[in-house]
């Protein structure tokens, strides 16, 4: 690592997420303005995009390579009050709350109290969405049994595919101009719909274009400034690298980044989309501009390596936008979800992996940062060095990167109908999330909870906690004769809590295509301009809604406690059950014991217990997959709960398995916490008997203590582990590989461990930053110590 | 034919046992006493029953009522076993809802063994692994582990036999050709010192070892390394020049001691019956190490 990096990486580590009130008042102040008085809505957004790009705060801060701020310095945050204005209150939340807290100075309060909030209160997305919702979806959505991850944030949940290393945004507003000249208002009743959305692309290409040249005059201003010779070369490099991108393609490996860096900055600017924006596959986009520069000499490995680690620290200077309420629960981390894909297939099918992954792969293992997260995409014909070079920056504790099935990923978008050509060029982002890249708007639509279903039913349709009925009526459990009676009702429970979802979400995907259309990454996405429509309004070839279940481990556990103890072997009668659980085991912990330790669970290769998740899957996969969305896609199901298994175990009472009331569900396709007694091969067995072909992504968490992966040998196993899993179609795994008394140690003196990043579920965290909660169920998940 | 044996647990993900990723099945009995001994459940040759104290709940008397014996009762919420009056017939495990009360041993048979164990072929397969018969000493039920080995042989699974060395060798001779690897055990070179600390002489276990390096069995000596036992340069010596003598070349495995032993004697209510020692250090691990290097064909610490 240079002493630029060196410096570049401690400054970004040492900087304070604040909130930043520049873009909130730019919004404000153009929307008072009346520019935006008469024009259709996708111009009134286009409009705003450029009058916030014309006139934000140019950061160019010292030693950069690559350059652009969203606020006006590092981790200063913009709030986006079209889609949530943030109240006073939640002002004093963010600046004071421990976890994921963002500093509001007293200008940014007045601000927000004088201009942001007067104008925008009654305005936001947040508002019309859950005015627009029906009295069923607010009271589950009230209950813990889903979440909706529109509320605060806009769908986004999109990845960059090829394109833009390959033209520049005038390429583009050369092809948004054709399609304007192709529009025919002879017979489409859309011409006008489509003329409107395609000059707010243009006008968002040139928003961007002139972004750029602001920081190209900035850094000749810095330039001239500069006593240092050496870093006055670079900060006219720099100039010359902003004048010449985004707005034609990148001709080398600095450029490249640059431009994406732009993009990024201009997705993440127009709106505060889930996931930020991502990068894709960054080795294979990479790889002609490296090659280039290395045979004409104008780039050696180092200089790569160099400008790759400045590039990894613009995403760590990017924190996710402020969430708060549920959404903060859901997803309570800093980390903004830019999943950086290496690895994998080419497009025509073979081995992708190449010099420059391997070169990511360093950058990984030396930045160390929270962001951007990573992943490896891992195929049969991969190179085993490959998987083991990935595994030794796992073995360091540092949670990335994450694995992946390459072949799985391609099987499971072909099943969705996308093409073979789409989906190798495909991969996973956010936590797990199947995607084609460039190509599709894969929403996430909220988290499901599957363990509140099962509570419902074993309350006839009640929720006991506020005792409000918010299910159908299934009848009495006591009445039900045999397990399938019980599972029959469950399952109509969950057909009915779906659908409430589905209809709900249907809703919100008209409300965001028609008040809040996004242009700029419109125009980032095939086929938006070819259809003349905006991502948020099936612009994109594919158009997927997912519903992420949460829970399979617990409710499978949950379910087979009663299976077994009440139905087969009849030693616990259901009344007793019910009763114990109603007093949340007060004064049976007998009962709570037995449910424990003799009930057969998730995540032992167990058959009683595994047919039962598959079982759950199965009824998920039947209420969720091929249903229409309003986008002229479908729904279908993936399993990951980032952190919402908290937030859900909270809203749940004590359930069958022993759980007692309020503690954590278990996290994606993991077995409950402590559950698994029979080791990885166990583990990955069970989590291997869904079809995990059939989801668009399932998270397996392990977690493995040092010193069972030292040596040679150590990776060898867990390589041996990670093929095995994939031939099986496992989807992901990740490890987190720390000690338990580490981790003690970092919960005992959070300043000494700062540093310390876990893998948390789908993403890594700093251990001291993910709350209480979290640190206990991370120590406590199973260490295998004893396989040592 | 018997269809069944005695075993005391399967261990999935076993990577010290042998190459690979693999699965240990613990035989119940053995013919030896070693003071030191890692597995004292695996020890005698029927059921046993161990004792989690810390486990049992308060006011839960389900395990008293379950004992047709009378053999446990509780004194100040502590949990007591009988182990004379205790016939050893699970009632009580079965009974126990906070796993206070577990069996060391069950019958179970062959079939049942085999599934378990297959289960996890794909990852024998990845890594090239397979199944470790270990115990106690698994030759002590030659008949069960007779049909193990033969049932590995048609499932195509390796079958690796971790053994004490102390049986007949015709037995040694019958299982060959179904052994894909011997884990032999050697301990101690000066007989009457290993009279002392396991029970029996070491007179047939280094015979056989001579013998079935000379038939080119594949095997691995382990040696555990016990401080105050059989740590001292004239005790590795000795040792290294017996595997320098043998007609093959063979890796060798230092195995250092761990503390576990001592809870899980309790939990048997049996009393330790070596002082605690603390685990080899590094710089003993080392010099053993050194002092094999040359007499056998690897030295690998840990299995």
């Amino acid at each position: 690592m240079t002493e630029r990096i060196r410096r570049l990486r401690a400054r970004s580590l040492r900087a304070v997420p604040a909130l930043s009130s520049e873009r909130g008042r730019l919004l404000t102040r153009y929307c008072k303005s009346g520019a935006a008085d008469g024009l259709s809505v996708p111009r009134q957004r286009s409009g705003a995009f450029a009058y916030l790009l014309k006139r934000k705060r140019i950061a160019i801060l010292p030693d950069e390579l690559i350059v652009g701020e969203r606020g006006p310095a590092a981790k200063a945050t913009p709030s986006y009050p079209e889609i949530t204005c943030h109240s006073l209150r939640d002002l004093d939340v963010l600046d004071r709350r421990e976890k994921t807290r963002f500093r509001v100075s007293a200008p940014t309060r007045r601000a927000f109290a004088t201009e942001i909030i007067p104008y925008w209160r009654g305005r936001t997305m947040r508002e019309k969405l859950f005015a627009l919702m029906e009295p069923e979806w607010l009271a589950a959505y009230e209950a813990g049994v889903f979440t909706e991850f529109m509320e605060q944030r806009a769908p986004g949940h999109t990845v960059c595919g090829e394109k833009i290393y390959e033209k520049g945004l005038r390429d583009q507003q050369a092809e948004v101009r054709a399609a304007l000249r192709a529009l025919d208002f002879l017979d489409d009743p859309l011409a006008l719909a489509k003329r409107e959305e395609l000059l707010a692309m243009e006008e968002a290409a040139q928003a961007v274009i002139d972004f750029a040249r602001r920081h190209a005059e900035k850094a000749r201003q810095l330039a001239q400034r500069e006593k240092n010779p050496g870093r006055r070369r670079e900060l006219r490099r720099i100039a010359a690298v902003c004048d010449h991108v985004p707005a034609h393609a990148p001709r080398d490996f600095h450029e490249a980044l640059q431009h994406y860096w732009f993009i990024h900055l201009g997705v993440i600017s127009e709106a505060n989309p889930w996931d930020a924006f991502n990068p894709g596959r960054l080795d294979q986009h990479l790889l002609p501009f490296y090659r280039r520069g290395l045979a004409d000499g104008s780039l050696d490995r180092e200089k790569a390596r160099e400008l790759l680690q400045a590039f990894w620290v613009k995403f760590n200077n990017h924190p996710s936008p402020p969430k708060v309420g549920v959404t903060a629960e859901e997803s309570g981390t800093y980390t903004d979800f830019a999943l950086i894909n290496s690895g994998g297939v080419a497009p025509d099918g073979r081995d992708g992996v190449n010099e420059v992954s391997y070169l990511i792969l360093e950058v990984i293992e030396e930045m160390r940062l929270l962001q951007p997260s990573s992943m490896v995409q891992i195929s049969e014909k991969n190179p085993d060095a490959f998987l083991r070079r990935a595994l030794k920056i796992v073995r360091t504790g540092f949670g990335q990167p994450s694995l992946f099935n390459s072949e799985a990923l391609v099987a499971e978008m072909l099943r969705q109908g996308k093409s073979l050509a789409d989906a190798r060029r495909g991969g996973a982002s956010g936590c797990v999330e199947t995607g084609a890249f460039g190509r599709e708007a894969y929403i996430l639509t909220g988290y499901f909870n599957l363990v509140k279903v099962l509570e419902v039913t074993l309350n006839d349709g009640r929720d006991p906690l506020s005792g409000k009925r918010i299910g159908l009526r299934t009848g009495d459990p006591a009445g039900f004769r045999e397990f399938s009676g019980l599972l029959a009702a469950f399952e109509k429970q969950l057909r009915h809590f779906i659908d409430i979802k589905v209809r709900g979400s249907n809703v919100i995907d008209r409300l965001y295509a028609r008040d809040l259309p996004v242009p700029f990454l419109s125009l980032l996405i095939d086929d938006c301009i070819a259809r003349g429509r905006d991502y948020h309004d099936g612009g994109a070839r594919y158009n997927t809604s997912y519903i992420q279940g949460v829970g399979l481990g617990s409710v499978t556990d949950a379910l087979s406690a009663v299976s077994h103890h009440v139905f087969s072997r009849k030693t616990l009668p259901m009344t007793k059950l019910l009763k114990a659980l109603r007093g949340d085991f007060r004064g049976s912990e007998r009962t709570r014991q037995l449910l424990l330790n003799k009930t057969p669970r998730w995540g032992n290769d167990d058959e009683r217990a595994d047919a039962i998740g598959r079982e759950v899957f199965e009824m998920v996969f039947r209420a969720v997959d091929g249903r229409p969305n309003m986008r002229g896609g479908s729904y279908r199901v993936n399993l990951l709960p980032t952190t919402v298994h908290i937030y859900f175990g909270r809203k749940t009472g004590a359930t069958p398995d022993g759980r007692r009331a309020g503690e954590p569900l278990s996290e994606g396709i993991s077995p409950v916490q402590g559950s698994d007694r029979k080791g990885p091969t166990a583990v990955l067995r069970s989590a291997a008997k869904i079809d995990h072909l059939r989801t668009g992504g399932t998270l397996l968490n392990q977690k493995f203590a040092p010193a069972l992966l030292a040596g040679d040998e150590g990776i060898a196993r867990l390589g041996q582990l990670v093929r095995a899993y994939f031939g099986m179609n496992g989807h992901h795994v990740q490890f987190n590989v720390v000690d338990a008394a580490t981790l003690r140690a970092a919960r005992k003196n959070p300043e000494k461990y700062r540093d310390l990043i876990v893998r948390v579920a789908g993403y890594s965290d700093y251990f001291v930053d993910v709350g209480p909660e979290l640190q206990e169920e991370i120590i406590k998940r199973t260490e295998h110590q004893e396989f040592i | 034919m018997r269809s069944s044996g005695i075993i005391f647990d399967i261990k999935k993900f076993a990577v010290h046992d042998g190459p690979g990723i693999r699965t240990t099945v613990f035989l119940k009995g053995c013919p030896l006493r070693c003071a030191w001994c890692h597995n004292p459940e695996g020890i005698a040759a029927g059921p046993g029953i161990m004792v989690f104290a810390g486990r049992c709940i308060k006011g839960c008397r389900d395990c008293l009522a379950a004992c047709p014996r009378g053999a446990l009762k509780k004194v100040r919420g502590i949990i007591l076993l009988d182990r004379g009056l205790c016939d050893r017939c699970g009632a009580c495990v079965e009974a126990c809802p906070a796993e206070a009360l577990r069996s060391a041993g069950r019958t179970v048979p062959v079939c049942e063994i085999m599934e378990e164990v297959g289960r996890d072929i794909p990852f024998y397969r990845e890594s090239g692994g397979g199944v470790t018969f270990s115990g106690g000493e698994p030759l002590s039920q030659p008949a069960f582990l007779r049909e193990l080995l033969l049932a590995c042989r048609a499932r195509g699974i390796h079958a690796a036999v971790d053994t004490s060395g102390h049986a007949p060798f015709s037995l040694f001779a019958e299982l060959l050709p179904m052994v894909d690897l011997f884990l032999y055990d050697l301990k101690i070179i000066d007989d009457e010192r290993h009279r002392r600390f396991t029970g029996v002489s070491n007179r047939l276990i280094l015979e056989n070892l001579e013998k079935l390096s000379r038939a080119g069995a594949p095997l691995a000596v382990r040696v555990p390394l016990i401080p105050g036992v059989n740590d001292a340069d004239v005790d590795l010596e000795a040792m290294a020049a017996f595997c320098a003598a043998l007609p093959g070349r063979h890796p060798l495995h230092l195995l250092p001691y761990h503390r576990g032993y001592a809870a899980k004697r309790r939990r048997l209510g049996l009393d330790a019956v070596l002082p605690a020692i603390a685990p080899p250090s590094s710089e003993l691990l080392e010099r053993a190490g050194k002092i094999f290097a040359g007499n056998v064909s690897t030295v690998i610490i840990g299995g």
